[in-house]
């Protein structure tokens, strides 16, 4: 048994740490954040170059083909940095999607561009509020066209192309979902962009009017993709969380050492010790839920699916936990605009969401144990 | 990343289950699987004989104490070798419970600080629980102040005079033997007056008197010393030095009492897998699962840090301080499991007789046990507060008793 990252992939995690320091500052940051940018170009383009983009990518199509326990450590330091780019949508979204259920031709159409960062993807799959769900898909694919409405759509505004769930059948049933591919910048298509809580990254409601759609996958079998899609995913934005959660810790931790009250520093305080306390324990018990995520979507073992429900919600618990106590150890200065302890706050809360929320993944893992425990 | 076994640790495992199967003591298998914090039963059987004749069966054979040193007992296995045994033996392990406090903390105590021969004359009838150890820290007045001690060892000649009290000692009234801290020089400040010895639990001058717990059990004890005599040679370290003697035994506490800490969920989850509400099964239940979801995670979520913990130790790496998680954690999540338990049968989750409760009361005997978790090897305050400064690297207490000598300290907090 050996149940943590080789020492390649921890360099690799250094190397990410140390490129995305440089790159992607606070700064940087809060240009996308100040609405100067809809997302942060030059790093998008330096992601791509360093190979961070199609790192599971296989060789064939363009990628670094090194797999998925690599982009886990890359996924995490994204998530420490706040990267604002469209790097979970097309990443672990629509390049998933396709690498799961693309014909070859489609796979050399689209994931080389991915990897090289000359398309932008997402996954267009919700309509208004609620969970992932057949039932909730309206927008409908007749004769090689869509229309209908998705929102939110992540990134939607800056993406070249979206994996679209819709309608093929009548009956509601799972096996009426299909998956499409609809270039966004073709005609039939009309995107708004929304604003989100967690102003680093873009969402958006894209409107579909006789839009040309392609056929991804069998048609009839598009929902069983995309629970797969959400659940390699789940486990690739769990890391994500968990490098957020860390760097919300440390920020809290550097704080409490630093900042003196009643002539001590606040840190020798019990009440500031033990929320730091609990902060790890959370961001602990959730990297090692996320470690078992990693092995599991690396080998895609049929545990995948608890595990990534598992990973999911430790994750966004624990994201949520160290970005609102990281503000309260900082008092009076964490709730200033100036402080960068609200960016983490907003992409806790609105990573919290973009997947299904909270409520759904609890619903799914105990499904999923039951299922185990019956089997 | 990965968890399969290399060659050696497979050929370990296969050794190790062909074992358990021609000896383990089937006929209390179904019992033990059954047992839980709080309620550990055998029908017609005495847990404790039935402990000794497995520990010592597991000794003959070379399965006990695995990972100390051949000499003494035990098997020199790897820390991961350690793990797949535990997971061959699965619920026979839980008679191991009695020996924790000797394998986990007297053991590695002697073996860092006594003389061989006491070495090779102790060591092995411990490791095969032939002789039971006990932990004498703990005194009213010490309690997470450790330091704060007051029972009284005075050289006289080639022996120490022993005088005072100790308490919540689990284990005292069946034990052959204890590690036993005092107070050696009440002048200087309370970390510096401090010394170390073993005993034997026997010697004229110690009486035990079993404590009733807040659960109704007796587990651990009272224990007064009146002019008990220690040879010099059974003393743990130099004169003085029974703080630092103390940290090897309260480190080496902590990664045995944080590696097997139980939480409930799987208790949990099979009860709300059977239980029928009023308007269905439990687990169809959306509050219910949305409960069970939150504590599915922190189970596996200790689970998968203990694994990496392994991964580490087998890497070469030392425990450290962030072994204190697994009881923080499991601590108050057993309490909030049993709780929920309970809740879930409305009011019948009162009752707690084994033939009057459902499944024979395992939970409200959880329940009624889990305070003392939260509160042995270290409260939940004290817990964090380790974490804290020994892995975030936060500022200590405040220490007003630091430099103060320990017979100028105040003893009560209001007059
Ligand atoms: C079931 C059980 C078995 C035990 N077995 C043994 C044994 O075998 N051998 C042995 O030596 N001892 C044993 N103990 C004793 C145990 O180690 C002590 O009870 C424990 O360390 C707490 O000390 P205390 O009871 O004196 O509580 P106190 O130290 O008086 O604590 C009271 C409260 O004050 C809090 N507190 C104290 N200091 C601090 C601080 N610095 N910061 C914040 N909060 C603080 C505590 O967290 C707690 O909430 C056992 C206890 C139990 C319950």
């Amino acid at each position: 048994m050996n149940f943590d990252f080789s020492d390649e992939q921890k360099q690799m995690r250094d190397e990410a740490r140390k490129f995305l320091s440089e790159q992607c500052p606070p700064k940087a940051v809060r240009e996308v954040l100040d609405g100067k940018a809809p997302y942060d170009k030059a790093l998008w383009k330096g992601l791509a170059e360093m190979g961070f983009l199609g790192v599971a990518i296989p060789e064939q199509f363009g990628g670094a083909g090194a797999g998925h326990l690599e982009l886990c450590v890359i996924a995490e330091e994204m998530g420490r940095a706040l990267a604002p780019v469209p790097f979970s949508s097309t990443v672990y979204l629509a390049a998933e999607a396709i690498l799961i259920a693309g014909s070859d031709a489609q796979k050399q159409k689209w994931l080389p561009k991915i990897a090289s960062g000359d398309a932008i993807g997402t996954l267009a799959l919700f309509e208004g509020h609620g969970n992932p769900s057949p039932k909730a898909v309206k927008v409908t694919a007749n004769g090689g066209v869509l229309n209908g409405v998705k929102k939110p759509v992540a990134d939607g505004a800056i993406a070249d192309f979206a994996v679209v769930a819709a309608r093929t059948g009548s009956s509601g049933r799972e096996s009426d979902f299909s998956l499409f591919i609809v270039d966004l910048k073709a005609g039939g298509v009309e995107v708004k962009s929304l604003t989100n809580i967690d102003l680093t990254r873009g969402q958006a409601e894209i409107t579909f009017k006789d839009a040309k759609a392609e056929p991804l996958g069998t048609t009839g079998e598009g929902w069983s993709v995309i629970t797969q899609v959400l659940d390699r995913a789940a486990v690739l934005m769990a890391f994500e969380q968990v490098g957020g959660a860390d760097r919300a810790l440390e920020m809290g931790r550097d704080y409490a050492l630093d900042r003196i009250a009643f002539g001590r520093p606040i840190g020798s305080f019990q009440a500031v010790k033990h929320m730091l306390a609990d902060m790890y324990v959370s961001a602990t018990l959730a990297r090692s839920n996320c470690y078992y995520g990693a092995w599991a979507l690396s080998t895609n073992a049929g545990e995948l699916p608890e595990a990534a429900a598992a990973a999911r919600i430790s994750a966004t618990q624990a994201f949520q936990h160290c970005a609102k106590n990281n503000i309260q150890v900082h008092g009076g200065m964490g709730f200033t605009w100036e402080f960068d302890c609200h960016m983490y706050y907003r992409r806790a809360n609105a990573v919290a969401l973009g997947l299904g929320s909270l409520s759904y993944w609890e619903d799914a893992l105990i499904d999923r144990m039951r299922k185990k425990n019956a089997a | 990343m990965n968890f399969d076994d290399t060659p050696q640790e497979g050929a370990f495992r296969a050794e190790a289950k062909a074992w358990i199967a021609a000896n383990a003591p089937k006929q209390y298998e179904e019992e033990l699987r059954k047992a839980s914090l709080g309620r550990f039963q055998l029908k017609g059987a005495n847990i404790l004989e039935v402990a000794k004749a497995w520990q010592k069966k597991k000794a003959d054979a070379g399965w006990a104490c695995l990972h100390w040193p051949k000499e003494y007992g035990g098997r020199g296995s790897s820390p991961i070798e350690r793990v797949i045994w535990q997971q061959e033996e699965g619920p026979f392990g839980r008679l191991s419970s009695m020996f924790i406090i000797g394998h986990g903390m007297c053991g590695p105590t002697m073996m860092a600080f006594a003389g061989e021969e006491q070495k090779r004359s102790y060591l092995p009838p411990l490791a095969s629980g032939e002789k039971i150890w006990c932990q004498l820290f703990s005194e009213p007045a010490g309690g997470s102040d450790v330091a704060g001690l007051r029972t009284r060892a005075e050289k006289h000649g080639d022996e120490w005079v022993i005088n005072g009290q100790k308490i919540w000692t689990s284990g005292a009234h069946y034990s052959d033997y204890g590690i036993l801290l005092t107070r050696t020089d009440p002048d200087v400040p309370k970390h510096k007056g401090l010394t170390m010895f073993f005993l034997d639990m026997k010697s004229p001058g110690v009486e035990v008197r079993p404590i009733k717990q807040a659960s109704g059990a007796s587990d651990f004890n009272e224990v007064y010393f009146t002019d008990v005599r220690i040879p010099d040679s059974q003393r743990l370290g130099t004169v003085n030095d029974g703080w630092n003697v103390s940290l090897t035994t309260l480190m080496n506490e902590r990664m045995s009492i944080g590696a097997g800490v139980s939480t409930g969920f799987p208790e949990l989850f099979d009860f709300c897998n059977s239980l029928m509400l009023e308007d269905g099964p439990a687990i169809e239940n959306r509050a219910v699962r949305s409960k069970l979801a939150n504590w599915a995670v922190k189970a596996s979520g200790l689970k998968y840090t203990s694994m990496r913990a392994i991964s580490a130790l087998s890497k070469g790496e030392r425990p450290g301080p962030e072994n204190s998680i697994g009881k923080l954690v499991a601590g108050s999540m057993i309490q909030d499991v049993a709780a929920y338990a309970l809740d879930l049968q409305g009011a019948a989750g009162a009752l707690s007789g084994i033939e009057d409760a459902e499944v024979a009361g395992k939970f409200q005997a959880m329940l009624l046990r889990a305070p003392g978790t939260r509160v042995e090897g270290g409260t939940d305050e004290i817990m964090r507060n380790i974490i804290a400064e020994r892995v975030l690297g936060l500022p200590g207490d405040i220490r007003v008793d630091k430099d103060v000598p320990f017979n100028k300290i105040p003893t009560k907090g209001r007059n």
